[in-house]
């Protein structure tokens, strides 16, 4: 069903390889984002996911292969590159800091001054109406303090964050990971109206739950190759499973071959 | 981990607030008693023990505590402390340790008085030179601590060691270097007249006054969540009435001798702490660079992917750290009339601790503000100042001392804990 698919991918990889020493971690990875959709990226633990994203983010290059954003080639260098493309991670241990509050941590490292003073009213209007934007409703002030935040509070300030600053593609690594039922829930409507406002979103999680709440489209990594990469629609939670384990599963050729990206 | 109360499907959504309505005087308390049971209790703990310790020695011995002269006398006993501590702040922010603060005062002081004394250097160029030995050492232990990741435990205590050797060299054989420059002198042994302290008095207010209604002003324009009015005026009142006060009594005659040496007037010293004070909370309050201090006192890893520059803020904190010390050092040097190979040695550096501890700063980092070395500073100097009319015992008052740093290190330890359990806000 390649009739969505006519829109130009957000980021495309094309062939990328990454090597640790002698551990070959990336094998000629292919791998698409489309805007406003929810891209999960699954795969055992070794699989190369974190590899995977922490070279989009510019934290160490690929070794070979081509990065394409927004149709342009481009060769990141390092997080401040991939944050001016307008690449943002949400990485799993949060990265908030539990001393300063909604705010302050929105804006940590790049806040908004009026000379040398920091401009903390028109930081907490825009934290605001990016958190309005977000229909973000669980947070009683934008200035309490994270410490006093929930684990899925926490997790939308973080998410919240990333969509400040005008990103067009956000990497979620298992925001999930560590939530209750309802946080969970609450993390996942997140995610989906993040999609919805056009944004390209790579959600990492080991959860099928809720890869198949919210993902348009799955990605599997296996041993450091893509296994497939396909719609949500048209795979089931034990292919998924099966790809996951296993690296193929009885349906994929054909599901690959229709997207057009064979393994 | 508990589910928050707001994720509760029965609790009605609460909107990011916008828009509210003013806050009130009550909700102004409420607001802070909210905040004092979550866990952040700040100066609270050693404001009431400060009044607690006066009203007890006050109690004890009215003649000898609860006099004009004495009155005076705490501010002078406390100042090397308040600003050893305000700079030990900084490195405690960033949950570091700086054990060589005391010596770094003690060299910083020699230096000034041999170039002063030995050389006959103008003393803003001697005060130039004690700064720099400061900022000099700062630069060496941050260094260490930041780019090899030592222990700063480690690395002070060598530097405590070291600059105890540093000292002895510098002032050699002499025993003792004199300073007899009048500008050093004054901080600590001569007083603003009448007038200036008045004039110090009205500034302090109204610039309180002024700079918070600004803020005030700025929040209410952008429809922003503000303070009424009343509230801020009654801060404004509540710290005038305390400057007021304290200007007036320390404006009284306490001389012995009125007729042979009139002594009236707010401690030179008190200028010198009130710009220091002034400045370094503009600094750490108002600007990305004391955020970022805040960021990596709270956590080191967040501060680095936002892009902050790690190890240079960890190298600034102490450089601010020992350059404070430099500055406790010359009000040591002014207050001993010279330097000796024990200045800035035996408990200066515990007190200086226990002043920020005390004060509301915290050992694991990330949390403390530069006002509460004021506070601990003071706490300190009324329990040196007080205990010795009670008990000539010498040993009291050290085991007072630490006692109250236990429990300032224990109030500080649960505080914590509190917080990290309050799942709700």
């Amino acid at each position: 069903m390649p009739t969505e698919s006519a829109t130009t991918p957000l980021l495309s990889l094309r062939g990328v390889n990454k090597s640790f020493g002698a551990v070959q971690v990336l094998h000629d990875v292919d791998f698409d984002v489309y805007p406003g959709e929810v891209t999960a990226l699954v795969g055992d633990n070794g699989a190369g996911k974190s590899t995977l994203i922490k070279a989009v983010a510019g934290i160490y290059p690929f070794d070979s292969g081509e990065l394409t954003f927004e149709g342009q080639v481009e060769a990141i260098h390092g997080p401040k590159q991939s944050s001016a493309l307008g690449i943002e991670v949400v990485y799993q241990d949060l990265a908030l800091c539990d001393n300063l509050d909604v705010v302050h941590n929105m804006f940590l490292g790049r806040e908004q001054k009026s000379g040398i003073t920091l401009d903390e009213a028109g930081m907490e209007l825009r934290a605001t109406d990016t958190l309005a934007g977000l229909s973000v409703r669980t947070l009683k002030s934008v200035r309490q303090l994270v410490a006093s935040l929930s684990g899925g509070q926490r997790q939308t300030v973080a998410i919240a964050r990333a969509v400040l600053w005008n990103s067009k593609l956000v990497i979620l690594d298992e925001p999930t990971a560590a939530l209750g039922v309802a946080q969970t829930e609450q993390v996942l409507n997140l995610v989906r109206r993040l999609a919805d406002k056009g944004l390209g979103v790579v959600l990492i999680s080991h959860n099928m739950n809720d890869v198949f709440a919210v993902a348009d489209r799955i990605a599997c990594l296996y041993l450091g190759r893509m296994a497939a990469q396909v719609k949500t629609t048209d795979t089931t939670h034990s292919e998924v499973v099966q790809l996951i384990t296993a690296g193929r599963s009885d349906r994929t050729d054909a599901a690959s071959v229709a997207e057009g990206q064979a393994s | 981990m508990s589910v928050d109360s707001s994720t509760d499907p029965m609790a009605p959504a609460v909107d990011v607030p916008s828009g509210l309505p003013p806050q009130t005087v009550s909700s102004a308390l409420h607001d802070y008693v909210d905040k004092l049971r979550g866990g952040d209790l700040g100066s609270l703990p050693a404001a009431l023990g400060l009044l607690v310790l006066a009203a007890i020695f006050s109690g004890m011995k009215p003649d000898e505590f609860f006099n004009v002269g004495n009155f005076a006398n705490i501010f002078v006993q406390a100042a090397p402390t308040i600003v050893i501590a305000m700079g030990l702040i900084f490195v405690l922010l960033l949950g570091e340790i700086d054990l060589a603060a005391g010596f770094t005062a003690g060299t910083s002081a020699a230096v000034l008085a041999v170039t002063l004394t030995l050389h006959e250097w103008p003393w803003y160029l001697s005060v130039l030179l004690c700064l720099f030995v400061g900022l000099a050492i700062g630069f060496f232990m941050g260094t260490l601590v930041a780019r090899l990741q030592i222990p700063s435990f480690v690395v002070t205590l060598a530097m405590f060691l070291a600059l105890q050797g540093v000292l002895l060299i510098i002032i050699g054989d002499n025993g003792t270097i004199a300073v007899r420059d009048p500008q050093i002198l004054f901080l600590m042994n001569n007083n603003l007249s009448v007038a200036m302290s008045w004039a110090l008095a009205v500034v302090v207010v109204a610039g309180y006054a002024g700079i918070t209604f600004r803020q005030l002003q700025g929040r209410r324009k952008a429809g922003l969540h503000a303070a009424s009015t009343s509230v801020w005026a009654a801060r404004v009142i509540g710290l005038a009435v305390v400057v007021a006060g304290g200007t007036y009594l320390l404006c009284l005659e306490r001389g012995p001798r009125p007729d042979l040496k009139s002594i009236k007037g707010v401690p030179g010293v008190v200028p010198l702490i009130l710009i220091l004070l002034i400045g370094l909370t503009f600094m750490t309050n108002r600007t990305a660079l004391g955020r970022h201090i805040y960021a990596v006192g709270g956590n080191a890893e967040a501060a680095r992917r936002a892009g902050i520059n790690v190890g240079g803020i960890r190298v600034f904190c102490f450089i601010v750290g020992s350059m404070m010390a430099a500055v406790g050092g010359i009000l040591l040097a002014s207050r001993q009339n010279g330097v000796d190979p024990g200045t800035g040695g035996s408990l200066t550096l515990l007190l200086a601790v226990a002043a920020a501890v005390i004060g509301g700063t915290s050992l694991f980092g990330g949390k403390g503000n530069v006002k509460d070395a004021v506070i601990g500073g003071l706490v300190v100097a009324v329990i040196n100042n007080g205990l010795p009319f009670i008990t000539s015992n010498a040993g009291a008052t050290y085991i007072v001392t630490g006692g109250v740093l236990l429990i300032a290190a224990s109030v500080d330890a649960l505080s914590r804990r509190r917080a990290q359990s309050s799942g709700r806000a």
